[in-house]
């Protein structure tokens, strides 16, 4: 066999490989779109389920996701950007700088249900939140802090260090410098990073199970101290917990929540490349 | 002037601050899971808990073993990484060596794709598709089973494993490659012959993170795996994982009780298991840019 025609064999055995990884999840979009288009009708999104969630429609659910990626963006956005700008702007190379970052490696392989254990001992019973929107969103906020100050810190990292020194020896402040040399370059990437962390947040199921979930609960949330319905969590309820649910009503489900994280997930990459095509340095 | 000067030091103080936030935010994980996992210690012994064969943690006696737990984690676990890692590893070579510009894109995008659905609509799907698939195949009386569970995951640690690993392909120095060339060697030669092993340390470290991706995904496992908290009797028979026992039975616990507790103390086992496992991972990911 000549080198060539190994090439040619071993080339094409890598495309086939590389395509049963890519066609597989092709067919499960296509399968959910498919089968829960059916279900979308106005009805389906904006009414309480009814007969045991067999019928009627999602809301609470849809509701109770956006209240819980809301609340986590509002906890996980700011502190996770001061770390990052704390990570790329002022820390020196010291141990404290290693052990920050040693913390947000381990962070980000924390399995989900781990999250869940640790929402329900600190915020559900220690801070007595109990299960509750409050709970499960501080959770959920925990779990996507490291995307955030991961994708921020790059962000930064990624602006020249020529526009710092440009402003410092304008006379400006570091302050001055961050706010109007540095983070206008990286907001960017810290909205992709924050939108990722979202897509992330409405689609976990562990974190929420014992923080915020409810597993029936036909009303719209009152206070931040409510229980709420969770998309993830009312789809696995759907899928293992109830008997005898219409096949549409699961499908439409599943299709709700992956529109939402794919929706996510498209509008980081457009975000992205349209500044990457814009950007001058 | 001076005010300016204060406003600069408390900035810097609160972004300090929130850098720190990180590693107390981990401190309290763990310092929670051990509360709260601890107490179960007090009645059972850490090795029993380990090494104990049956897990009834509602029977009177209640039984506290994870054993089951942790072989039957292990087996769904070797099973998706025997899938995931060579398919994971030649696709990150097709799209870092070979695949040409506007394909490699389309490639790596369905790849995030794939990173971003959920886990509890990959589990849906695992439901209907694979679980009768293994059931009409292999005639096993329910096609909930590890089998299913180990080709879910492989699923969830592709993008991991392809993403880190393609970076790593990726950043092999070119002149390495130039230099197989100009020897006359193939472009597959290159590939296989140096790239590959240039870039290993950083696909060790890829298929680790992909591992820990595995051993802590809870709610696809849970859906697929019939969940028999029995030893394992193979891949094609039910099995139950550490993360699913938690999901499934923290719901039904008494805050209190040592079924509670034993929950946190498995807690703090997969806690310590991916800790490991990330520390190894970054270790392997500097040793690549030295």
């Amino acid at each position: 066999m000549t080198p060539k025609l190994t090439q040619r064999i071993a080339f094409s055995a890598l495309f086939l490989i590389t395509a049963a990884v890519i066609v597989p999840v092709l067919t499960v979009i296509v399968i959910i779109i498919r089968e829960g288009a059916p279900a979308m009708t106005w009805e389906f999104l904006t009414q309480m389920p009814r007969s045991g969630m067999r019928a009627g429609g999602i809301l609470p659910a849809i509701v109770g996701t956006f209240y819980l990626v809301l609340g986590a963006v509002l906890f996980a956005l700011p502190l996770g950007l001061f770390a990052a700008i704390y990570m790329s702007e002022y820390s020196k190379d010291n141990w404290l700088t290693r052990l920050i970052r040693l913390a947000i490696i381990n962070l980000a392989g924390v399995p989900s249900v781990v999250f869940g254990l640790f929402g329900l001992a600190l915020f559900v019973g220690f801070f007595k939140f109990g299960a509750s929107i409050f709970s499960g969103a501080l959770t959920l906020g925990v779990m996507i802090l490291p995307v955030i100050i991961t994708s921020s810190r790059e962000a930064l990292g990624a602006v020249p260090k020529s526009f710092r020194e440009v402003s410092i020896s304008l006379g400006a402040t570091k302050l001055q410098t961050i706010k109007y040399a540095v983070l206008p370059h990286a907001l960017p990437g810290i909205l992709t990073g924050t939108i990722l962390g979202i897509g992330r947040a409405a689609g976990e199921t562990a974190p929420i199970l014992f923080t915020v979930a409810a597993f029936y609960l036909p009303r719209l949330p009152e206070s931040v101290f409510d229980q709420v319905m969770a998309l993830p969590y009312h789809l696995y309820v759907l899928s293992t917990q109830v008997p005898n649910v219409d096949a549409k009503v699961r499908y439409g489900t599943a299709l709700v929540l992956l529109a939402i994280v794919l929706l996510m997930n498209l509008v980081a990459i457009l975000i992205r490349s349209y500044y990457r095509s814009r950007k001058k340095w | 002037m001076s005010n300016r000067r204060l406003k600069e030091k408390i900035v810097e103080a609160l972004v300090r601050a929130s850098g720190v936030a990180s590693i107390l935010i981990v401190s309290l994980i763990f310092v929670f899971l051990l509360k709260e996992g601890a107490r179960l210690f007090f009645t059972v012994r850490p090795a029993a808990f380990l090494t104990g064969t049956s897990w009834y943690p509602i029977s009177e006696p209640p039984d506290f073993g994870i054993l089951p737990l942790i072989l039957g984690s292990l087996l769904v676990t070797l099973g998706a990484a025997v899938i995931a890692i060579p398919l994971g590893i030649a696709a990150a070579v097709f799209i870092a060596e070979v695949a040409p510009g506007r394909v490699k894109e389309v490639l790596k995008s369905g790849i995030e794709l794939l990173a971003a659905i959920p886990s509890v609509v990959l589990g849906f799907i695992g439901m209907v598709t694979i679980v009768p698939w293994i059931k009409d195949t292999f005639h096993t009386p329910t096609g909930l089973t590890a089998f299913a569970g180990s080709i879910l995951l492989a699923f969830m640690a592709l993008p991991t494993i392809v993403s880190i690993a393609e970076d790593a392909l990726h950043s092999v120095p070119r002149a390495y490659k130039e230099g197989a060339y100009a020897l006359g060697a193939t472009h597959w030669q290159t590939i296989y012959r140096v790239v590959v092993p240039a870039a290993a340390s950083g696909i060790v470290a890829a298929v680790m993170l992909g591992i820990g991706r595995v051993i802590g995904e809870t709610m696809a496992v849970m859906m697929v795996t019939g969940n028999a908290a029995s030893m394992p009797r193979g891949l094609l028979a039910p099995v139950r994982t550490l993360t699913a026992t938690v999901a499934a039975e923290m719901g039904e616990t008494v805050q209190g009780s040592d079924h509670y507790f034993a929950l946190f103390a498995i807690g703090i086992v997969l806690f310590l298991i991916t800790f490991v496992i990330n520390m190894i991972a970054d270790i392997f990911l500097h040793r690549k840019r030295r």
